[in-house]
This record gives C-alpha cells, structure tokens and sequence, in this order.
C-alpha cells in the first residue's frame, strides 16, 4: 500500500506522467472500449479494491454490488451487480467503461472516471467551491489501470 | 419516551398480526389524528416521469419512522415549541409580535401548502423565508433572520405542524411559470465531476440504496426536517445546496434565487402529498 500511496502523491501535481495516455489522448473504439492500456505498467488488483472500495476514489460499491468484496459494508443497487464481469466483457471494454461509461451508455448515471472537462458548475472536490478545468480526472490513468485488472478477476 | 408512546407500542406490538402488518408500516398517523398522504397520484406536469409520487417517509427505516408518528418523539418538535414563544414575542421598534396580527400559529393553518408563492405586491416569488422577513421587517420594525439561522428555521417548523396532513399545492403558473421552468431545467442538469442531476437519483433510482442510504424521490413536504447526522433542523436549500456539493459541483447560495427555482419546482413534484414537517430523517 505505501507503493500505491507514493504514487498517487507523485501523480498529483503532475496529471500526465511519462508513459501514460492522458484523458485527451485516449481513443474509445465504435462500442466505447479502450484497446491499450493507459500506463506502461500492469494492473494491480489489490490497489485496484482499495479504489473501488474508497469514498473519495472510485466508491464503485456506492452503486454496485461485488459479492468480492462483502467484508466492505454498504453496497449500492445504482447499477448492475458487477459479479462474473469478467465473463461476458473484455479488459478493453471494461477499461472504457471505467474511463467513461457515457461512451458506451449513452446518458448513463455512472460517472466518468477519466474525464477532465466538459463539466457543468465544476466543483473542487466535496467542498462546493467552484474549480477550474482541466480538472484532475476522479482516478488516475494507474488507478484505472488497477480497478481493470480487478474487475479481470471477476470470472464468476 | 412517554408513558403513552410506551403504551402504544405495547399495544401495537400485543396486536401485530402479520395480516395487517404490512399496510400498518406504510400508514403514519401522527399523534392518532393527523393522517398523512404518503402516496398520490403523479401531478400531471410530470409528464409520467414517475408513476406516483411516494413520500420521503416511505424509504426510512422502522426506527427513524415511528419518531414521527408522535410529538412526544419528535425531535423536530422541541423547535416548534420553541418557536411558539417567539410567535408571543414582541420583537423589534413596533413593539409588536406575530400573535399581534395573527392570533394563534393555527390561523396559519393552509399556508405552507401553497409556498413559494407570487407575492403580488412585490411582484416576486417568495418562499416562506421571505414572507417571515418581510413581516419582521416591514410590519415590526425588526431585524431579518437568516434564511438559516434557527429562529427561521424554527418558524418554519412552526407554520409546517399546522398544515400537517394538508395536501401541497403550490402554483406552477401565471407569473411563476418561467421561475418553475428555470428550476426544472435545473432539476435535469448534470451538475459537477460526477455529473449527476437530481433526476439520476430521485427519479431513476428511488428504492435504489446507494452506498447506505436508501434513495426517495427527493420531496419537499417534510421540510425543514429534524436530521440526526446534524442533530438540528435542516431547511431545503440547506438540503439541495448539501445534494449539489455530494456531485463534486460548485453549489448555490441559501437563498438565491436558483434555489428558490429548484425549491418551487421540486415543491410542485410532490403536490398531492401531506405537508409533515417537521419530519424526522437520519
Ligand atoms: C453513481 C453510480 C455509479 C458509480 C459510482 C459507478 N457505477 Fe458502474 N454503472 C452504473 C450504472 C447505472 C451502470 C449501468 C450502465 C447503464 O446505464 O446501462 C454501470 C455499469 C457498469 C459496468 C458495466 C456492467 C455490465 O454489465 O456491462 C461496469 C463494469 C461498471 N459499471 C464498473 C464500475 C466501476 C469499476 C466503478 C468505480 C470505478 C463504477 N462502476 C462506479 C453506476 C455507477
Ligand atoms: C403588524 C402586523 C403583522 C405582524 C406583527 C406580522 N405579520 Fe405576518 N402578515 C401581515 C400581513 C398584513 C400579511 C399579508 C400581506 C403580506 O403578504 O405581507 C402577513 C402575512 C404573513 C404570512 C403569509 C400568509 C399567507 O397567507 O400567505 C406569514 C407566513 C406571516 N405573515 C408570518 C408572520 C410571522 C412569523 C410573524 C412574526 C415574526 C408575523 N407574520 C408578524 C402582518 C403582520
Ligand atoms: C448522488 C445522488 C443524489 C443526487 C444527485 C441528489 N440527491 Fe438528494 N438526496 C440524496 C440522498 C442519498 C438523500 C437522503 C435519502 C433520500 O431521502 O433520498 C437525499 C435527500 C434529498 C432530499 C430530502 C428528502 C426527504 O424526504 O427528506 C431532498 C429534498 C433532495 N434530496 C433533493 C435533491 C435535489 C433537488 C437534487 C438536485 C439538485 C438532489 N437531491 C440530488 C442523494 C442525491
């Protein structure tokens, strides 16, 4: 974990880090996959549970159910339980959906994760203060990265 | 709690047939008189965006619930009976209080049905907030309250209890019109990082929990509402400015005249059900 701390720390003052695609150079396919990884470096399930599990990172359990992951309490009904994923949608589909859902749902509630413009009213974080765009995107290019190889393992 | 409620939970508990259990959590009499509406149908400006409107009370659970079915237990109404007092008080240069030209806070009864509402004199729509200040200030010669400060709220509280049970029917025409179109344009937009408008929650997916919280369809008719996370009354746009600011949005100010658009037009999607407050939410 103090890896995946150090990272987010190195990866905050600097959005685009060498050998990752940034949110404006990512090319969604015809269906809304991303076929190439963000980051030169492989996934990392186990960092990919603290993002989906975290309030203030993906908080993917806030709607989604993941019977992985009971031991963390409150799981949301927004969306489609995410059980045996991995069984019927690609990384490079999965990858695209976490990046930017609305390019494969069309006006979906799933919030956009690698996105940092085109907002209305933006705000900084969960202050209520206004941001300017850019903004960093919710998850960074590794973080995405992370939840991927996780959802990879939900075979069943 | 009181030898009453005890009383009545006995009661309840000694004749809880499964039969009638079901339609016995569903119903909410307060203080065994005042019934309220907890479903009605759609209002037809609604277009059929929801199938019928259900109140806030409805999706909270059995312990949150029963605070509301009396006012020995009802938090919220410790700041009615604070407010009281200060309907009898004589406040500001006229020397005059509200009981002064309004008798009793029952005479108010069927008042905060219809808000917001036109003030033709005025010619503006204003929330209840507005109408207090504009009696403290033009009729008493006193200080207004802020729109969030506790003597309002407490107010607010006051004139909600005794319409309790009354149907909301705010107007959502004539001169309003282009306010309640400004504040369902609101209502649809997808504000801040998350990108989110209250539909995503109180339309798609009320009955949905997300994370802990089971999602309402977001009605007014409880407001203001006794909150135990801030163990306090909580006004509506203290509320929606709390909703906006959860989507990573920059929010809008108590009192502005955005969320007083979004306060009438979230108010008229919920015409139909019993005005509660103060209702009791966790
Ligand atoms: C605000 C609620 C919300 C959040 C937060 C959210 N999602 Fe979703 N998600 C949805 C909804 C709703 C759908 C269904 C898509 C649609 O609209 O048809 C969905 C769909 C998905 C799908 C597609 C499932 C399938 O059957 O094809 C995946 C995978 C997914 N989400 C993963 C995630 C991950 C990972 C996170 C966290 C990084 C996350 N979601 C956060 C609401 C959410
Ligand atoms: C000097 C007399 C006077 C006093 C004192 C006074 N009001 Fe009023 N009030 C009025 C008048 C006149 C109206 C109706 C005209 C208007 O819209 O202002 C009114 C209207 C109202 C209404 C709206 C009723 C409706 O049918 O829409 C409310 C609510 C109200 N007053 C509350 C209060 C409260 C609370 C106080 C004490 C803080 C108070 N008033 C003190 C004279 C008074
Ligand atoms: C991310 C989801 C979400 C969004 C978006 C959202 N809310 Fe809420 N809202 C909640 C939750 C959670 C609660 C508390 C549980 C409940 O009553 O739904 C709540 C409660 C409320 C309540 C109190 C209901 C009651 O009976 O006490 C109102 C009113 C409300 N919201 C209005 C709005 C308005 C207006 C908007 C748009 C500006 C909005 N909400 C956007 C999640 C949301």
């Amino acid at each position: 974990m103090t890896r995946f701390a150090l990272i987010l720390a190195l990866a905050a003052p600097l959005p685009v880090l060498a050998g990752e695609i940034g949110p404006h150079a990512v090319t969604y396919d015809e269906y809304g996959a991303i076929e190439e990884p963000l980051t030169d470096r492989p996934g990392d399930p186990e960092a990919g549970v603290v993002v989906m599990t975290t309030r203030g990172d993906g908080n993917c359990i806030a709607c989604h159910r993941v019977a992985a992951l009971e031991e963390y309490p409150f799981h949301g009904e927004v969306g489609p339980p995410l059980d045996g994923v991995a069984a019927y949608r690609s990384a490079a589909e999965l990858r695209g959906i976490v990046a930017n859902a609305k390019q494969m749902f069309p006006g979906t509630v799933m919030p956009a994760f690698y996105k940092s413009e085109g907002f209305t009213r933006p705000g900084d974080g969960f202050t209520g203060e206004a941001a300017t765009e850019p903004l960093p995107p919710l998850l960074t290019a590794q973080q995405i990265e992370d939840v991927v190889a996780f959802l990879m393992t939900l075979t069943e | 709690m009181t030898t009453r409620t005890v009383a009545a939970l006995a009661l309840a508990g000694l004749l809880a047939a499964p039969a009638w259990a079901e339609d016995a959590e569903e119903r909410l009499l307060v203080n065994d008189e005042i019934e309220i509406t907890l479903r009605a149908p759609a209002p037809e400006h609604l277009d059929g965006a929801l199938p019928e409107i259900v109140s806030g009370w409805v999706y909270r659970s059995p312990e949150t619930q029963d605070l509301q079915r009396d006012d020995f237990d009802n938090p919220g109404i410790l700041y009615v009976d604070q407010a009281r007092e200060v309907w009898n008080a004589a406040l500001g240069s006229e020397g005059k209080s509200c009981a002064s030209c309004h008798d009793d806070p029952e005479s108010m009864r069927g008042v905060r049905p219809v808000y917001p509402k036109w003030d033709e004199a005025k010619g503006e729509l204003q929330s209840l907030e507005m109408q207090i200040n504009e009696c403290l200030t033009d009729q008493m010669g006193a200080e207004a309250w802020g729109w969030d400060s506790d003597d309002m709220k407490n107010m607010t509280a006051l004139l909600a209890s005794v319409s309790r049970g009354m149907p909301i029917d705010v107007a959502i025409d004539g001169p309003v019109q282009d306010i309640w179109e400004r504040g369902r344009e609101m209502y649809y937009t997808r504000y801040g990082q998350l990108e989110l408008s209250c539909a995503s929650c109180h339309e798609q997916n009320y009955g949905n929990l997300i994370r802990a919280d089971h999602l309402s369809q977001g009605h007014t008719n409880g407001f203001p509402v006794y909150r135990f996370s801030t163990t306090a009354l909580v006004s509506q746009h203290n509320r929606f400015r709390g909703c906006i600011r959860d989507t990573r949005a920059e929010t809008f100010a108590i009192g502005s005249d955005d969320l007083l658009a979004l306060e009438l037009y979230v108010a008229s999607r919920g015409n139909g059900l019993s005005v509660e407050g103060p209702a009791v939410r966790h």
